[in-house]
């Protein structure tokens, strides 16, 4: 390469009529520094992290001293997501219950759901996110995310109980 | 020529002066993606990682609190590591062994510690180790250190809620703490 360059700037001069051999060219081979150069470059761009993880911030309830100071909720406030395993999602309204419906995490499942003006004009409505043990971590994060997107103000991860497991397991489709 | 090579050395320069390597880890992690658009912070992080088969590993990336942590937990727990396995385990990064292994595992040469096939640190509730480590690095940090957890997509969530358990129970009882995710690159499925 630089040879090329060298070449062609010692050329130029010969047009001027200098006499050839005079006087020795200033330029250096620099293809080795240029080869090291770029090594360098090569391996910085390769083994640097260019994107930062992002973070979400969680912050989970203080634990009650005392549960009889804990105001009671109204149980039409409330919907319950039931996180399970094979990314399946079901929920149901309110505190007492016998079955769960079956939903999405789509933009056309729960999210519609979650935006429904009923529950959106609603100043204490409430989300409890429980996932089943065998569920994984990464339906849990979308949970929270979609939390986020429809901007749902109160929600907590809370522990399933054995009667929602129960009905989870009844579900066509989920074992 | 000379204005490529200038520009190369340009470019050599500013990443060798912004790089900060990237942190070995033990096992890869693929972290979930979310909508949120906050950046981990440089400073103050312990990173707790949940490896998909469930193993759990520590990480505090600062070297002098790396330092007071492993003398902490030395003094407190008779773990009988030398000055030598201290400093060892300060140029660490992630690392998941029960502390009666932690002595073992530092004293491993740095190829043999990495081919070494690291069990987790233990979080069930009869060795809640996890609970002390946390506690002993945040008694190092002067309290100044923030809590992420970084989990792989597929990690069961009980590990997940076991070990937000332990970060919340006493005596840590911290419940504001950070999920480590990536930028999703379209809306969540």
């Amino acid at each position: 390469m630089s040879e090329v360059s060298s070449e062609g700037g010692g050329g130029g001069k010969h047009k001027g009529g200098k006499p050839k051999g005079k006087k020795q060219s200033t330029h250096i081979d620099m293809t080795p520094m240029v080869d090291l150069a770029f090594l360098l470059l090569t391996f910085f761009m390769l083994t640097t992290s260019f994107s930062k993880p992002k973070i979400m911030q969680i912050i989970m309830p203080e634990k009650p001293k005392d549960t009889t100071q804990q105001k009671k909720i109204n149980q039409d406030d409330v919907m319950n997501l039931l996180v399970g395993p094979k990314d399946r999602l079901f929920y149901y309204i309110g505190l007492h219950f016998d079955q769960v419906v079956s939903t999405t995490y789509g933009v056309d499942g729960i999210q519609k759901i979650l935006m429904d003006p009923k529950f959106k004009s609603n100043p204490r409505f409430m989300v409890l996110i429980k996932a089943t043990p065998d569920s994984k971590y990464k339906n849990i994060v979308n949970m929270f995310d979609i939390m986020r997107i429809t901007d749902t103000r109160l929600y907590a991860l809370v522990d399933i109980t054995d009667k929602e497991k129960e009905l989870i397991s009844k579900v066509p489709g989920s074992n | 020529m000379t204005p490529m090579v200038d520009l190369a050395f340009l470019l050599v320069t500013f990443f060798m002066l912004t790089t900060k390597f990237r942190p070995e880890e033990p096992v890869p992690v693929d972290i979930p993606p979310s909508e949120s658009k906050m950046t981990l912070p440089d400073l103050h992080i312990m990173t707790i990682t949940v490896a998909p088969d469930g193993r759990v590993f520590l990480d505090v990336q600062q070297k002098g609190v790396r330092q007071g942590w492993a003398s902490k937990m030395n003094e407190q727990f008779k773990l009988q590591l030398t000055e030598d396995e201290i400093n060892t385990f300060s140029n660490l990064s992630s690392f998941g062994v029960p502390m009666n292994q932690l002595k073992g595992y530092l004293d491993l040469s740095a190829s043999d510690r990495k081919a070494f096939k690291q069990p987790g640190i233990p979080i069930d509730s009869a060795h809640n180790e996890l609970g002390d480590y946390i506690l002993y690095a945040r008694l190092a940090a002067e309290n100044n250190l923030n809590v992420a957890i970084k989990g792989d997509r597929d990690a069961d969530y009980k590990v997940v809620r076991d070990v937000i358990k332990i970060v919340q129970d006493k005596p840590n009882g911290i419940n504001n703490f950070n999920l480590i995710t990536t930028l999703a690159a379209g809306p969540p499925k």
